[in-house]
């Protein structure tokens, strides 16, 4: 079985993003970017199924601009085999991100695909659900466990009570969550090998998808600042405050 | 125009999610609130009851006993022939469901949103609530996921909505339920809890977690929530985890007591009303946010503070 992982390339989860001055979005240039967290969970899950036998290959797959190549090779190093570069300067939305991912799907006849449940830098947690529509295809969003057995796979998923598991026929769509796993580090040698790894770039127009945006970005602001607050000296303070909010009788 | 809510329930319950949906649709039009489950007809009846809801639309089939996306969504596609937007909470259910709904409809979704400017505009925020989007859709049919904690509920009783049965799209053989562990809670939900409770790693193992958190949490008649630095070593299971990727809540008075304040964790706690921060490192980033700091020991002030407490 063939598993495909998309990844994304964003800013750096350590690194407080800032609002251009002129509201037109986030300053991004000269910032620190890395693969998305939870797509590295998505890397080191297919990794695991193959080191277990049950994956044969695993293809890395991202759209973005040209240096998402070395989220690529990211990918490569941890042990990926190939990846497949759609290149385009544009922001591409999760819809079309989605479709482009339903054609290298097709192409590629994935047994799994399996993404990182949201992006940090958009947010939105849409494109494993809106490719396993496309795919008519089953999903197992925010997973934290995932058994494969013959043509269907059980997934644990973190839900808002707890956790529940369900079974997927394959193909299936993952999406994971945190604590799937705990993504390896590439070595220096890995590294290395992983520069002599296949790389394709292709373009969206390839898959023949239109990647133009539906959603128009009018304003990008700060959020709100919250007011300086106060420093109590001792607990007996803190009891008076919390009477006079009125959460203490 | 015409707005089409999903009821997030339990097959027994309204869950009070929905509840700012119902709000958040009634800005944009018609509420009509769509209950699919497995006898499921008593959750219809309590969507009927909330103000502001025009019609209930009851599908009951053991396909959507769990909600599993693959056979709900064709059933939401059905439905918005004559409909222009679909809204569900930014919930766990809302969130599986609505990218599969947008996807078949060939819409954008427009992602928890935190405001509705107009008809097509809506703020949300990006980059874990260290900025906040202003978007337009240019889609004819807007699928929507709305952040709970941004719109007021609305009234659970005071409509007399009529309820409609409607067929069902049966199971799509895709997917099965197998089983679930939900953590048992006698506290109040974290997502609608007026007052929160939160424990980090300096409690350094659960038994810490338990023995000061919780008194602490029951005297104030709070719900419990952790970092992820709590929930990672093994202090509380994960649906506790309070931020970006946990829960997002905004309740009357947040109590952080050994959280440093990571970015991550402030994108689900910012908006609380009063953010309380007992750390015993002053520098920590929880204080730039926190309206009222004690700086110490927790495992001095905490049994102090519990201690101390009326009631």
């Amino acid at each position: 079985m063939k598993i495909l992982v998309p990844v994304k390339r964003v800013i750096d989860y350590n690194v407080k993003p800032r609002v251009k001055a002129d509201g037109t979005g986030v300053d991004l240039a000269n910032v620190k970017m890395s693969m998305n967290p939870f797509d590295e969970i998505a890397v080191e899950e297919a990794i695991r199924l193959k080191e277990k036998g049950a994956a044969t290959e695993i293809v890395a797959v991202s759209v973005g601009p040209a240096k998402a190549q070395e989220t690529l090779r990211t990918a490569l190093a941890m042990g990926a085999d190939r990846a497949i570069l759609i290149q385009t300067d544009d922001e591409v939305e999760p819809l079309a991100v989605a479709k482009l991912l339903a054609k290298v799907a097709e192409e590629e006849q994935p047994g799994l695909v399996i993404l990182g449940k949201q992006a940090i830098d958009d947010d939105s947690n849409q494109t494993g659900q809106m490719l396993a529509a496309l795919m008519n295809r089953p999903q197992g969003t925010f997973a934290s466990k995932v058994e494969v057995s013959g043509d269907t796979v059980n997934v644990t998923r973190e839900v808002d009570g707890g956790l529940e598991t369900i079974t997927l026929k394959t193909p299936a769509i993952i999406t994971t969550d945190l604590r799937l796993n705990e993504p390896r580090y590439a070595s220096l040698p890995n590294i290395m090998k992983a520069k002599s790894k296949p790389l394709a770039t292709k373009a969206p127009a390839d898959y023949g998808v239109d990647t133009a945006a539906r959603l128009k970005t009018l304003k990008v602001v700060e959020p709100a600042k919250r007011s300086a607050g106060v420093k109590v000296a001792d607990v007996d303070e803190l009891i008076t405050k919390l009477t006079s909010l009125g959460v203490v009788a | 125009m015409k707005t089409l809510v999903l009821a997030d329930h339990d097959n027994q319950t309204l869950k009070d999610a929905t509840l700012a949906v119902v709000t958040a649709a009634a800005k944009l039009g018609d509420v009509h609130v769509l209950v699919a489950g497995s006898n499921c007809e008593a959750v219809a009846n309590q969507a009927a009851q909330v103000a502001g809801v025009s019609l209930v639309l009851l599908a009951e089939d053991a396909a959507y006993e769990h909600e599993l996306a693959e056979n709900v969504a064709p059933l939401i596609v059905n439905l918005m022939g004559d409909r222009d937007a679909f809204l569900a909470p930014s919930t766990s259910t809302g969130k599986n469901v609505a990218p599969r709904v947008a996807a078949l409809l060939d819409v954008m979704q427009i992602s928890d949103i935190l405001s509705v400017e107009s008809d097509d505009t809506f703020t949300r925020p990006i980059y874990a609530g260290n900025a906040i989007a202003t978007v337009q859709s240019s889609d004819a049919k807007k699928v929507i996921t709305v952040r709970g904690t941004a719109f007021a509920k609305a009234e659970k009783t005071g409509g007399s909505a009529q309820v409609e049965k409607i067929g069902t799209t049966g199971d799509a053989g895709l997917s099965s339920f197998v089983g679930a562990e939900l953590s048992k809670s006698e506290r109040p939900e974290l997502t609608s809890a007026k007052i929160i409770v939160s424990g980090g790693r300096a409690l350094q193992n659960g038994e810490n977690f338990h023995a000061l958190i919780e008194p602490l949490a029951d005297k104030l008649k709070a719900a419990v929530g952790a970092s992820r630095a709590a929930v990672d070593a093994g202090y509380v299971p994960n649906d506790y985890q309070v931020g970006q990727t946990g829960k997002i809540v905004a309740p009357e008075v947040y109590i952080a007591v050994g959280i440093s304040g990571a970015i991550q964790h402030l994108a689900g706690m910012k908006d609380s009303k009063t953010i309380i921060a007992i750390n015993k490192d002053e520098d920590a980033p929880i204080f730039q946010v926190a309206d009222i700091g004690l700086v110490g020991d927790l495992f001095k002030l905490v049994p102090e503070l519990t201690e101390k407490l009326p009631g």
